[in-house]
C-alpha cells in the first residue's frame, strides 16, 4: 500500500512522503476543523439552553408561531442531500466519474432548495415583524392598547402567563437566537454549496480516482456536519412544546 | 574551530521579490511574514502603553481627554493580546521550527498556513480601521452591556477584527495538531519530541477548542450592536453576566495560548545552555497538557464579584489552584535541570534567567487572585494588571525574546551583537520590574484599573512605574536595531552555534526550503548531549 | 520603601483578616521566589561551563522529587484555598441584624439611599460598629462598588440586586471607587464613605431626610402607581396581600416555592409574571421602565414595613453573593420560568 509507486501520483504534494500520509493528514485536519465547528455552535447552544430555561414560556410561544411545514420539508431535504452526498463519495471511491458528478449536482440542488425555503421563511418573519430590532412585534396585535392588565394570548393561541411587554422582550431573545443560529447555519450551507461547485468541476475534469478522492470525502464530512447541526436546530427552534 | 560559511542556497535565497514572499507556502517564510507583522503590532500597542504611562505620571488626568485615555488602554489591550501575544511564539517560532524539529519538510497544510497569515492581516486591518476611524473604548474584554449598548465608539469594527484574527489562530492550531500527529520523521515517537513541540501541541488544543467559543460570543455582541438583537443587554431581557462566562471560557485559556509556547521555548534554552537533558522530561511534557486542560475549567475566577454564587466561587477558586501546580512543577524541573549542568550565559540564557524571576512572581501573585478572601479586595485593581503583565509580558515576552535570540542564527544564518543583546536582556528585566512591581503595591492600596485620574496618594508609585516603562521601552527597542543590523553585517553563525541537540540544528542555517536534504532517520532521544554533538557543532 | 504606604487603612471588621491572609501569601510567595532564585543563581556560579567541550551530567529525573514538589505546593495551596474560602463566606454573608442601604450605580455617580429617607450622591454616611448591608444595582452598565479600606467590593449589575456588607471599625473618611470599567468618566465615579461615631451619625440622620423615610416614600408610590387597588391587606384583592410576607416562603403557580426577599420583590415588580403566587391570575403589568431604581427600593422598603415582626430580623439571610436572581450558575435559575 505504501510503496513508492503511489508516490508518483500527480496529486501528491511535495512535503508528504506517501499518498496515505497525505490522506490521513487531510482527514485528521478535517475532523479537528469540525471539532472547532462543534465548539462554535456549542457556544450558541449553551446560550440557547440557558435562556430557554429562564424564559421557557416565551420560547414555547415564539416557537409555536413558527410555521412547522417548511422546517419539516427542509429537514427531509437536508437528509436527502446527505444521502446524495454519501453516494457521490462512494461513486468517487469506485472510479465512477459520471455518477460522482451527478450525485454532487443532486446535492447542490437539494442544498439550494433548502436555502430557497429558508429565504421564504425569513421573508415570512419580516412580514410578521418577528425580526428582532426596533420594529419587533410579538403578540401585541392580539391585545389592544390599554389592555395591559389582561394576560395577552400569545400568537398561536398558546396560553401564556406573561404580560405583553415581558413576552415582547423575551420572545425577542428567542428570535435573536433563531436568526443567529439559522443564519450561521445558512452561511455554512452557502459555503458548502460553493465548495460543492468547485468539487463538481474537479470531478468533471476527472481529477479524482480510487487513489485520490480526499476532496470529495472532506466535502462530504463537512456537508454531513452542517446537516447534523440542522438536525439539532430543527427541534430546538421549531418544536418547543409541540407535544400538547 | 573553523569559520562557518554562509550557505549559498537557502530558503531566503529561493525566490526574490515581493511576490515570492506574499505567495510563499514555505512555513519559514510565513514565519518571517508573521515576525514582521506582529512586531509592527507590538510597537503600535507599545505606543498606546506610552500614552497610558505618560498620562498616569500625574493624578489629575491632564494630558489626554478621558475618552482618549480609555481608547488607549483598550487598544493597548486589544492589540497586545489578539495581535501580538496570541500569535507571537506559535506563529513565528512554532511555524518556523516545528517542521524541522520533527524532521518534516513543511507543515501539513502549507496553503492554510499562508491563509492564516492573510486572515490575521485582514483582522488587523479591521482593527486598524477602527483605530483610524476614532478608536474603541470598551476595554479589551468587551464587557456587555457597555460594549453592546452603551459605548458609541467603533466596537463593531474592532470586534470583527478580533473575530477574524481568531480564525487565523484556529487554523494555526489545526495545522500544528495535524503536523505533530502525522508528519513526524520515522522513528520520532512522542517521547522523543522536544518539549517545545509538546507545548505547542497543548497550545493548539486550546486554540482549536477555545477560539470558536469567543468567536460566536463576538458574533452575538456584534448582532446585538448592529441589528438590535437582544442577547446580553438587560434592557432587552438579556443577561450581561452570561457574556462574561462565554468570554472567559475562551479568554482564560487564551492566557495559556500566550504563555505555554513560551514555556516550551524556555525548556529548549535551559537544556541547550546547560547541555543537559531536561529534568523530568515527561513531567514537563504532561504539565503542558495539564495546564491546557485545567485552563478550561477555571474561567469563573474572573467573576468572583460578578454575581456568581458563593458555592460556585468556591469551586472555581479550588480549581484555579489546580493550574498552579503544573506551573510550579515546570519551574522546579527547570531549576533542577541546571544542577550539574554545563552552564553558559549568552543572551538567550539571560532572558531565561530573567524569565525565572518574572514568571515566579507572576505565577505566585496568581495565588492572591485565586484565593477568594484576597481576590475580593484585589479584583479589578492594579494588582491584577501587575499580575497578568508579569505572566504575559514577564513570562511570555521574555520567552519570546529568548526564543528569537536563540533561533535567530538558525532563521537568518548570522549572529547578532553579543554585547548589546546582553545589555538589552538586562534592561528588559530591570525596566520590567520597575514598571510593574510598584503596581502590586498600588493594587493592594486599592487603585482600580482603567483609571484616567487617581487620588494623589498613588502618585509616587505611578511615577516610578512610568519611569520603569521608559527603561523597558529602551530594552525592547535595542533588539530591533542589533537584530536588523545582524541580517547584513552579522557574523556567519554556522549550523549549530550553541551546540544544541535538536533536529533543527542538524540542518544548515538558514535552512533549505525543504529543511533537510534527507529526512533524518537516526533520531536520538530528546536533549541527548554527548561529546559527539558538541564536536559535530564544530565548537571545539 | 520609605514613605510609600503599603496598605490602605484597615477600617472594617474583616480588613485585618484580609491583610493577614495577604501577608501569609506574601510570605509563601517570597519564600518560593527567594528559594528558587537563590538556587538558580547558585547553580549559575557552581556549574558554569569551564571547558568548551564540557557537557552536563546525564540525569533523567526523579520521581520522589517530582512528587515532593507537586504535593507540598498542593498542600500549601489548599491552606490558602480554605482560609480564603472561609473569609469569603463571611464577607458574603451579611449578619441578620444589618442596617440596610441601597446603592445605585449610574454613569458616572453612586447614589445611596438610607431607609430613613436620606439620599446621597458619591457620599455615604455610616455609623461605626454596626454591620451594614448594601444592596447594589445599576441603572445602565456594569459598575463595581469598591471600598478599599473595608477590603470589599461587588459588581453593580443592571437588572438585579447584589449584596455587600461591612462593619466599619474606625471613624474617618475613606475612598469609594468604581472598580468595573463603565465608560468615559469611570475614574470620576469615586466618592467618600464617612464613618461616624453612632451619636454623630444620629445627628447627621436628624439633619436630613425631609421627604420622609424610604418606606413612607414607598407608601406614596404604592398609591400613585395604584398598587393598592389590587394588593389589599385582606387578601381579597386581585393581587396577593403583602402583609407579613417578608422572609416567608410563598407557593407559586408552578408548584415551586420562593422565599420573599428583596430580589424576589424586585423581580415581581419589574417582571410580575416571572413568579406567580398560587391562586392568582397574572394580571399585573410590568413596571419595567416605569419606576426608577430609587423608587423601586422605596417600594421594597414600604412592603418590608408591612411585615413588622420580620423587621427585627430583616431580611431572611440571603445567600449574599447570590441574590436569587439570574446567575447562570445559580441553582435558583430553574425557578424562573
Amino acid at each position: 500500500m505504501h510503496g513508492h509507486d503511489h508516490a508518483h501520483h500527480p496529486a501528491l504534494q511535495h512535503h508528504f512522503s506517501t499518498m496515505s500520509q497525505q490522506r490521513e493528514a487531510g482527514v485528521l485536519g478535517m475532523w479537528v476543523f469540525l471539532l472547532t465547528e462543534v465548539l462554535f455552535f456549542g457556544g450558541l447552544f449553551i446560550t440557547y439552553t440557558l435562556y430557554r430555561m429562564w424564559y421557557y414560556e416565551a420560547f414555547a410561544a415564539a416557537s409555536k408561531s413558527i410555521e412547522i411545514t417548511p422546517g419539516l420539508i427542509n429537514t427531509v431535504v437536508l437528509i436527502g442531500s446527505s444521502l446524495t452526498m454519501a453516494l457521490s463519495v462512494r461513486a468517487s471511491q469506485t472510479n465512477q466519474r459520471k455518477a460522482t458528478v451527478n450525485w454532487l449536482i443532486a446535492t447542490i440542488i437539494l442544498g439550494s432548495v433548502f436555502l430557497g425555503i429558508k429565504v421564504y421563511e425569513y421573508a415570512d418573519k419580516f412580514e410578521h415583524h418577528h425580526v428582532p430590532g426596533p420594529s419587533f412585534q410579538f403578540a401585541s396585535e392580539h391585545g389592544a392598547e390599554g389592555a395591559a392588565h389582561e394576560a395577552a394570548p400569545a400568537e398561536g393561541g398558546h396560553e401564556v402567563t406573561m404580560g405583553p411587554d415581558q413576552l415582547q422582550r423575551t420572545t425577542q431573545i428567542f428570535f435573536s437566537l433563531y436568526f443567529v443560529m439559522t443564519g450561521l447555519h445558512a452561511l455554512h450551507m452557502i459555503v458548502g454549496i460553493v465548495i460543492l461547485f468547485i468539487i463538481t468541476w474537479m470531478a468533471h475534469k476527472g481529477r479524482f480516482d480510487s487513489e485520490y478522492h480526499a476532496p470529495v470525502e472532506m466535502t462530504g464530512l463537512y456537508w454531513h456536519f452542517v446537516d447534523i447541526v440542522w438536525i439539532f436546530l430543527f427541534p430546538l427552534l421549531y418544536l418547543v412544546e409541540r407535544h400538547n | 574551530m573553523e569559520t562557518p560559511v554562509y550557505p549559498a542556497h537557502n530558503y531566503l535565497s529561493n525566490g526574490h521579490g515581493l511576490k515570492s514572499w506574499l505567495l510563499t507556502k514555505d512555513h519559514k517564510r510565513i514565519a518571517i511574514l508573521y515576525l514582521i507583522s506582529i512586531s509592527a503590532f507590538f510597537f503600535l500597542g507599545g505606543l498606546f502603553a506610552v500614552g497610558i504611562r505618560l498620562e498616569l505620571t500625574t493624578p489629575q488626568g491632564d494630558l489626554f481627554q478621558p475618552d482618549t485615555y480609555n481608547k488607549f488602554f483598550t487598544l493597548h489591550g486589544v492589540i497586545m493580546v489578539f495581535f501580538f501575544l496570541i500569535p507571537s511564539v506559535p506563529a513565528v517560532l512554532g511555524n518556523f521550527l516545528i517542521p524541522p524539529m520533527i524532521g518534516a519538510k513543511d507543515l501539513a497544510f502549507p496553503r492554510i498556513n499562508l491563509l492564516s497569515w492573510y486572515i490575521y492581516v485582514i483582522g488587523g486591518i479591521f482593527t486598524l480601521f477602527a483605530i483610524v476611524a476614532g478608536g474603541v473604548d470598551t476595554g479589551w474584554t468587551f464587557y456587555t452591556p457597555y460594549s453592546s449598548a452603551s459605548s458609541s465608539t467603533n466596537v463593531a469594527a474592532t470586534a470583527l477584527g478580533v473575530f477574524i484574527a481568531g480564525f487565523s489562530s484556529i487554523l494555526t492550531g489545526l495545522n500544528f495538531i495535524v503536523t505533530i500527529h502525522r508528519m513526524r520523521a520515522p522513528g520520532l515517537h512522542w517521547f522523543k519530541l522536544p518539549l517545545f513541540v509538546w507545548a505547542h501541541y497543548a497550545t493548539s488544543l486550546i486554540q482549536v477548542l477555545g477560539t470558536p467559543v469567543v468567536a460566536i460570543t463576538i458574533v452575538m455582541v456584534f448582532a446585538e450592536r448592529a441589528f438590535g438583537f437582544g442577547i446580553f443587554d438587560p434592557q432587552r431581557g438579556g443577561d450581561p453576566v452570561l457574556f462574561q462566562h462565554l468570554f472567559w471560557f475562551y479568554s482564560h485559556p487564551a492566557v495559556y495560548i500566550m504563555i505555554l509556547p513560551a514555556l516550551g521555548v524556555i525548556s529548549e534554552i535551559v537544556s541547550t545552555f546547560s547541555r543537559k537533558r531536561i529534568f523530568g522530561y515527561s513531567f514537563v511534557a504532561f504539565s503542558s497538557l495539564a495546564i491546557a486542560v485545567f485552563g478550561f475549567i477555571v474561567w469563573a475566577h474572573h467573576m468572583f464579584v460578578a454575581g456568581i454564587t458563593v458555592y460556585a466561587a468556591m469551586v472555581f477558586s479550588f480549581l484555579s489552584f489546580s493550574v498552579a501546580i503544573p506551573s510550579a512543577v515546570k519551574v522546579f524541573n527547570w531549576s533542577a535541570t541546571l544542577h550539574r549542568g554545563s552552564l553558559s550565559f549568552e543572551a538567550p540564557m539571560l532572558y531565561v534567567y530573567g524569565f525565572f524571576g518574572l514568571f515566579l512572581i507572576g505565577g505566585l501573585t496568581g495565588l492572591f487572585l485565586a484565593t477568594l478572601g484576597t481576590d475580593i479586595h484585589l479584583h479589578d485593581t492594579y494588582f491584577v494588571v501587575a499580575h497578568f503583565h508579569y505572566i504575559m509580558v514577564g513570562g511570555a515576552i521574555m520567552g519570546y525574546l529568548g526564543g528569537i535570540h536563540f533561533w535567530w542564527p538558525k532563521m537568518i544564518g548570522r549572529m547578532y551583537s553579543e554585547f548589546w543583546s546582553r545589555i538589552s536582556a538586562i534592561l528588559v528585566f530591570v525596566g520590567f520590574n520597575l514598571t510593574f512591581f510598584p503596581q502590586f503595591v498600588l493594587g493592594y492600596m486599592g487603585m482600580p484599573r482603567r483609571y484616567h485620574m487617581y487620588p494623589d496618594e498613588f502618585q509616587v508609585l505611578n511615577v516610578l512605574s512610568s519611569g520603569g516603562a521608559a527603561v523597558l521601552g529602551l530594552g525592547y527597542l535595542l533588539p530591533v536595531i542589533y537584530l536588523v543590523y545582524s541580517i547584513k553585517y552579522g557574523e556567519v553563525a554556522g549550523n549549530n552555534p550553541w551546540g544544541a541537540s535538536g533536529l533543527e540544528w542538524r540542518t544548515q542555517s538558514p535552512p533549505l526550503t525543504e529543511n533537510f536534504l534527507e529526512v533524518p532517520t537516526d533520531i536520538p532521544e530528546a536533549y541527548e548531549y554527548t561529546p559527539k554533538v558538541i564536536r559535530e557543532a564544530k565548537l571545539v | 520603601m520609605g514613605g510609600i504606604p503599603l496598605f490602605p487603612e484597615a477600617a472594617s471588621s474583616f480588613a485585618s483578616e484580609v491583610d493577614a491572609l495577604y501577608l501569609f501569601i506574601v510570605a509563601v510567595s517570597a519564600f518560593f521566589t527567594v528559594a528558587v532564585s537563590a538556587a538558580v543563581v547558585f547553580f549559575a556560579f557552581r556549574y558554569r561551563r569551564k571547558h568548551p567541550e564540557e557537557i552536563g551530567a546525564h540525569i533523567e529525573g526523579s520521581l520522589p522529587l517530582e512528587l515532593l514538589w507537586s504535593v507540598i505546593p498542593t498542600i500549601i495551596a489548599m491552606v490558602m484555598f480554605a482560609w480564603g474560602a472561609k473569609l469569603f463566606y463571611e464577607m458574603r454573608r451579611a449578619p441578620a441584624e444589618s442596617m440596610q442601604i441601597y446603592a445605585v450605580g449610574k454613569q458616572w455617580m453612586w447614589k445611596f439611599q438610607h431607609t430613613g429617607g436620606q439620599r446621597e450622591i458619591n457620599e455615604l454616611h455610616v455609623p461605626v460598629g454596626r454591620p451594614i448591608k448594601v444592596l447594589v444595582t445599576s441603572e445602565d452598565v456594569l459598575h463595581d462598588l469598591y471600598f478599599p479600606s473595608f477590603r470589599t467590593k461587588i459588581d453593580a449589575i443592571p437588572g438585579r440586586y447584589q449584596t455587600l456588607w461591612f462593619e466599619a471599625t474606625k471613624p474617618g473618611r475613606y475612598h469609594i471607587f468604581c472598580a468595573e470599567y463603565c465608560g468615559t468618566k469611570h475614574s470620576g465615579m469615586i466618592g467618600t464613605v464617612i464613618v461616624m461615631e453612632p451619636q454623630q451619625y444620629q445627628d447627621w440622620l436628624a439633619g436630613g431626610g425631609s421627604e420622609g423615610t424610604m418606606a413612607e416614600r414607598g407608601a406614596k408610590l404604592f398609591n400613585d402607581l395604584a398598587c393598592n387597588t389590587c394588593h389589599l391587606d385582606s387578601g381579597q384583592g386581585r393581587g396577593p396581600s403583602l402583609k407579613d410576607i417578608i422572609g416567608k416562603p410563598v407557593e407559586l403557580a408552578g408548584g415551586q416555592t420562593a422565599v420573599v426577599d428583596e430580589a424576589y420583590l424586585r423581580e415581581s415588580i419589574l417582571n410580575s409574571q416571572a413568579k406567580i403566587v398560587k391562586g392568582f391570575t397574572p394580571l399585573m403589568p410590568t413596571f419595567q421602565g416605569l419606576v426608577s431604581e430609587e423608587g423601586l427600593a422605596a417600594l421594597i422598603e414600604h412592603i418590608k414595613s408591612l411585615s413588622p415582626q420580620a423587621a427585627a430580623s430583616t431580611p431572611a439571610p440571603v445567600p449574599a453573593a447570590a441574590p436569587s436572581t439570574s446567575t447562570p450558575a445559580a441553582p435558583a435559575q430553574g425557578a424562573r420560568r
